[in-house]
C-alpha cells in the first residue's frame, strides 16, 4: 500500500519558501490550475497543518473526506472536478479549529497523507508547505524520497 | 451533582497536567508580551519591533527586551541592525545585544545569516529554552517575544514554560490570514494565555502619487474577527513603503520617523 498509492504519480513538485506570507498556497493553487488547463492530471497535497489555506482558496472548505479500499479519497476540485486535493482542513470538525500539535504528531499525519491517500493516476502532485524549515518539511521529504521527487519551487517577495 | 462534577473535572485536570512542564517566570523579567498570528508574513516581527520601541519611547524609565523566537526565520537582527555572536557572562549566560535601548536576543545571532535551521521539534524546544533562560536579561519591565508563524512546538513550549501577561495577534484583513489568526487566538485560549487584542496590519495602501486608497487585502476583516472573538482592535497599520524600507535597513519606523502616519 505504501508504494501503491503514489505509484500512479509521475512527478512531485514541492513549493516552499522559508518566509511566511509570500504566496506559497496562492502559487500552488494557480500552478495546479494552470497545469490542469494544459491538460495534465494534477493533485495538490496541503501539508500546512497549522494553517491550511488551500481548501478555502478553492472554496471546498466544507467538503468531507471519504474512505475507499486503498485509503482516503481526495476531494476533487476545480471547474471539471478533476484536481485531487488533500488537506488537514477537511479533517477538522470546524474550519476554525486550531491544530496545536508537536512534531511527532505532525510527522505521523504527514506520513499518512503521503501513503494512505488514493491519488490515482496523476502527472503532477504539487505539495504546498508551511513557512519555515521544520518538522513538516523534513517529514514530507523523507516520506516522498522513495518516489519521483521532481524538485522544489521557492517563492519569495523582494523584501 | 454539579459540585461533584466540578471536583471530578478538577481532579482530571490535575492528573493531565502532571506530565506538562511547570511554568516558571524568567528571572528579572516583570511582564511578557507575545506577538503572534498563526499566519506567516503578516508583520509580526515588524509589529513586535515597533511595539518594543514604542514601549521604551513612551516611558524612558522602563527597560524593554525583545526576544526573537522565530528559530527558522529570525528577522529581528536585520530589523534592529544588530549582528554578531553574543558574549558570555561569567555565569555562562548570553549577553543580549542592544540597540535603540532595547536588549535583543535571536537565533540569528547564533548562526550565519544564510544557514538554514532544519530541525525537528525537540531540538527547537531546547533552543527556545536556551534563548529564554540562558540569557542575561537583567531587570526588564517588558519582554516582547516575536513568535514564528503557525501553532506548533515553539508556541506551545513558550506558553507552557513561562507565564505570559498577554498575547497580541497580528493579521492582515485577507480571509486566509484571518482563518489562521482565528486559529492563533484559539491556541492561546487552549493554553490559557490572555489575548490582549488584534492588530490589523496592511489595512490600506495609499498611492504616493494620487493618494488614491486601495484596500489590497480587503477591508475590516480584522474588525469583524475581533467582534466574533470579543477582542479589542489594538491598532490599524497601513501598508506603507516607509515601514518596509526602514525595517529592511535596520531603522524601524518608530525610531526613524516617529511623527509620520505610519
Amino acid at each position: 500500500a505504501e508504494r501503491a498509492n503514489l505509484a500512479g504519480v509521475r512527478h512531485i513538485v514541492l513549493v516552499l519558501s522559508g518566509k511566511g506570507g509570500v504566496g506559497k498556497s496562492t502559487l500552488s493553487t494557480e500552478l495546479a490550475l494552470a497545469l490542469r488547463h494544459a491538460g495534465k492530471r494534477v493533485g495538490i497535497l496541503d501539508v500546512d497543518l497549522c494553517g491550511p489555506s488551500i481548501p478555502r482558496m478553492l472554496r471546498v472548505q466544507d467538503s468531507a473526506v471519504h474512505q475507499c479500499d486503498s485509503g482516503w479519497v481526495p476531494v476533487f476540485v476545480g471547474q471539471d472536478k478533476a484536481i485531487a486535493l488533500m488537506s488537514i482542513g477537511f479533517l477538522l470538525e470546524r474550519p476554525d479549529d486550531a491544530v496545536v500539535w508537536r512534531g511527532p504528531k505532525k510527522n505521523a499525519l504527514i506520513k499518512q497523507f503521503v501513503s494512505d491517500v488514493a491519488w490515482g493516476e496523476l502527472d503532477f502532485l504539487i505539495v504546498d508547505t508551511p513557512p519555515g524549515t521544520s518538522d513538516e518539511h523534513i517529514s514530507t521529504v523523507e516520506a516522498l524520497r522513495p518516489h519521483q521527487l521532481l524538485g522544489a519551487v521557492l517563492v519569495t517577495t523582494p523584501q | 451533582s454539579s459540585s461533584g462534577d466540578e471536583a471530578l473535572r478538577e481532579k482530571r485536570a490535575r492528573i493531565l497536567s502532571r506530565g506538562l512542564p511547570k511554568q516558571k517566570p524568567i528571572e528579572g523579567v516583570k511582564q511578557v508580551v507575545v506577538v503572534a498570528s498563526g499566519k506567516g508574513g503578516v508583520g509580526k516581527s515588524t509589529t513586535a519591533v515597533n511595539i518594543a520601541l514604542a514601549l521604551a519611547a513612551n516611558d524612558s524609565a522602563k527597560e524593554v527586551g525583545l526576544l526573537d523566537a522565530d528559530i527558522y526565520g529570525p528577522s529581528i537582527p536585520k530589523m534592529m541592525n544588530l549582528k554578531g555572536n553574543p558574549e558570555l557572562t561569567p555565569k555562562n549566560l548570553m549577553r543580549p545585544l542592544k540597540n535603540y535601548g532595547i536588549a535583543c536576543m535571536s537565533m540569528g545571532f547564533l548562526i550565519e545569516e544564510t544557514a538554514p535551521v532544519v530541525w525537528r521539534g525537540l531540538m527547537v524546544m531546547s533552543a527556545v529554552e536556551k534563548l529564554l533562560r540562558q540569557v542575561d536579561w537583567g531587570h526588564l519591565d517588558y519582554l516582547v517575544i516575536d513568535m514564528p508563524p503557525g501553532t506548533g512546538d515553539v508556541q506551545l513550549s513558550i506558553s507552557q514554560n513561562i507565564p505570559i501577561a498577554g498575547a497580541v495577534i497580528v493579521s492582515t484583513p485577507q480571509d486566509v490570514a484571518l482563518l489562521d489568526a482565528h486559529k492563533g487566538a484559539e491556541m492561546f485560549r487552549k493554553v490559557h494565555v490572555p489575548v490582549l487584542g488584534l492588530v490589523q496590519n496592511m489595512s490600506v495602501f495609499q498611492c504616493p502619487k494620487c493618494k488614491h486608497e486601495t484596500h489590497i487585502f480587503g477591508s475590516d476583516g480584522v474588525k469583524d474577527l475581533a467582534k466574533t472573538l470579543g477582542l479589542d482592535i489594538l491598532g490599524d497599520v497601513p501598508l506603507h513603503i516607509n515601514i518596509r524600507e526602514t525595517c529592511d535597513s535596520g531603522q524601524p519606523v518608530v525610531v526613524s520617523q516617529p511623527q509620520s502616519d505610519a
